[in-house]
């Protein structure tokens, strides 16, 4: 079943953390290929391997980044709420999502189209770097979380 | 209040109380099986001997008998009195056998020893406190003592990690605090099945959701070295000083009086100096591999 889909306008996109106080000009390119969704609980928004074409804010609810293996159970390695955002494999060939993403609560996101916004990237590179210098800590932050479940540094 | 360390307890056992290295019998009164390899153990007084009141954070010197001796934190009420209670994980021959102690048999106590949390330097101020796995255990007693003296601190924001859902401490407990409306409880797990509908992930990632002002606040931290570093430099981040991060560190420790030297860590003995310490005096030692 597919999701709700609403429109949205470029103030709704800016009120989001991590859109806020990029250009208008910026913004108002995304706007035609952005859409807010709705998703209920158990929502499969993405699947590892799949293409990677948009990028999730979340507005409300709760979202599962999972692994999975043929012979092994699902398992769920971050959840993320409010604020925070995910799929950025837009970005970076080969365009594939990495992991599997759930809704684990009933869950609004904004829903940028990766196009877009490589597109206006390119059309506006200060937006375009202030873009980056939010994108890149997250994933650097990530990077780090990784480190400390490889480590497993609880185990006995 | 400055964060300074205050002397709030005893650094050795009180006089009074017979030699500071000569245990005492205490039998397991109660015994709960918190994980798979964890227990608590509620520790009661046989004869004469009584419970010494404790500092949050401090530790005992527990034995069974034959099987070895292990510095153990406290993990109960300090507004408790008359009992010793103990969060112990089964992994060498000396837990193993307190793991295993049934109700109504002898354990070999000693302490209080070390110094605990500077409970006082929260007086006002926003407290957070962030623990991983077992390093609950150690800041349980803290929790308590500012739930009972709430009005005593700011906001109080309470990160507790582990592995899987499967290895968090105290399941009950952290429910009932998790309902409170005066504090405000995090519990994310490092990995888990779809079974589990709480948050997962590392605790430094919900460091950015904690709420503190950065300029009248104290944090007090818990867990492996590198989850309290990574911890550490993300409070930092957020504008939290670095003077006003304290760690409790864990070492073997054998004479717990500061004698034997088995738990030096650069200039510092931890039974002695420690188990809490200053983060701003241990951040360049917890940099050293190897030491």
């Amino acid at each position: 079943m597919s999701a709700p889909v609403r429109p949205i306008t470029a103030t709704e996109l800016g009120a989001h953390e991590f859109l806020s106080g990029l250009s208008a000009r910026f913004l108002h390119g995304l706007v035609p290929e952005a859409e807010r969704r709705e998703l209920p609980v158990g929502h499969t928004i993405a699947r590892a391997g799949d293409p990677a074409r948009e990028f999730f804010l979340i507005e409300v609810g709760k979202v599962a980044l999972e692994i999975a293996a043929h012979d092994r159970p699902h398992l769920t390695v971050l959840t993320l709420g409010p604020g925070e955002v995910f799929g950025w494999s837009w970005l970076v060939a080969p365009h594939l999502w990495r992991v599997d993403a759930r809704a684990v609560k009933p869950t609004r996101v904004l829903v940028v189209s990766g196009t877009a916004l490589r597109r206006a990237l390119d059309a506006h590179p200060t937006d375009g770097y202030r873009f980056l210098q939010r994108l890149v800590p997250i994933l650097a932050q990530r990077l780090d979380a990784t480190q400390l479940q490889v480590f497993d540094v609880y185990r006995p | 209040m400055s964060t300074a360390r205050e002397p709030e307890g005893p650094v050795a056992p009180s006089p009074g109380h017979g030699s500071p290295l000569e245990p005492a019998p205490f039998t397991v009164r109660a015994r709960a099986q918190d994980t798979r390899d964890t227990v608590t153990l509620a520790l009661a007084p046989t004869g004469g001997t009584g419970v010494r009141p404790f500092q949050p954070g401090q530790f005992n010197m527990l034995s069974v008998p034959g099987r070895g001796e292990v510095a153990i934190s406290i993990s109960g009420d300090p507004g408790r009195a008359g009992e010793w209670v103990h969060t112990v994980r089964s992994l060498g021959l000396a837990t193993q056998a307190l793991a295993g102690s049934a109700v109504g048999s002898l354990v070999a106590v000693r302490g209080p020893y070390g110094r605990g949390w500077p409970v006082e330097s929260a007086g006002g101020k926003d407290v957070v406190i962030v623990a991983g796995g077992v390093g609950l255990a150690p800041v349980r007693p803290l929790v308590l003592e500012l739930l009972r003296h709430r009005d005593r601190i700011g906001r109080l924001e309470v990160t507790y990690g582990a592995r899987t859902p499967e290895d968090l401490l105290y399941a009950s407990e952290l429910a009932e605090w998790r309902r409170r409306t005066d504090a405000r409880f995090q519990v994310t797990v490092d990995a888990a099945g779809r079974d589990w509908y709480g948050d997962v992930g590392v605790v430094t990632q919900r460091i950015p959701d904690t709420r503190f002002d950065g300029r009248n606040a104290i944090a007090y931290l818990c867990g492996p070295e590198i989850m309290m570093r990574l911890t550490a430099e993300a409070l930092e981040a957020r504008g939290l000083p670095r003077e006003a991060i304290w760690v409790s560190l864990e070492r073997t420790m054998q004479c717990g009086v500061g004698l034997c030297g088995h738990c030096q860590l650069g200039p510092y003995l931890l039974c002695r100096d420690g188990p809490v310490l200053p983060y701003g005096d241990l951040a360049p030692l917890l940099r050293i591999r190897g030491l």
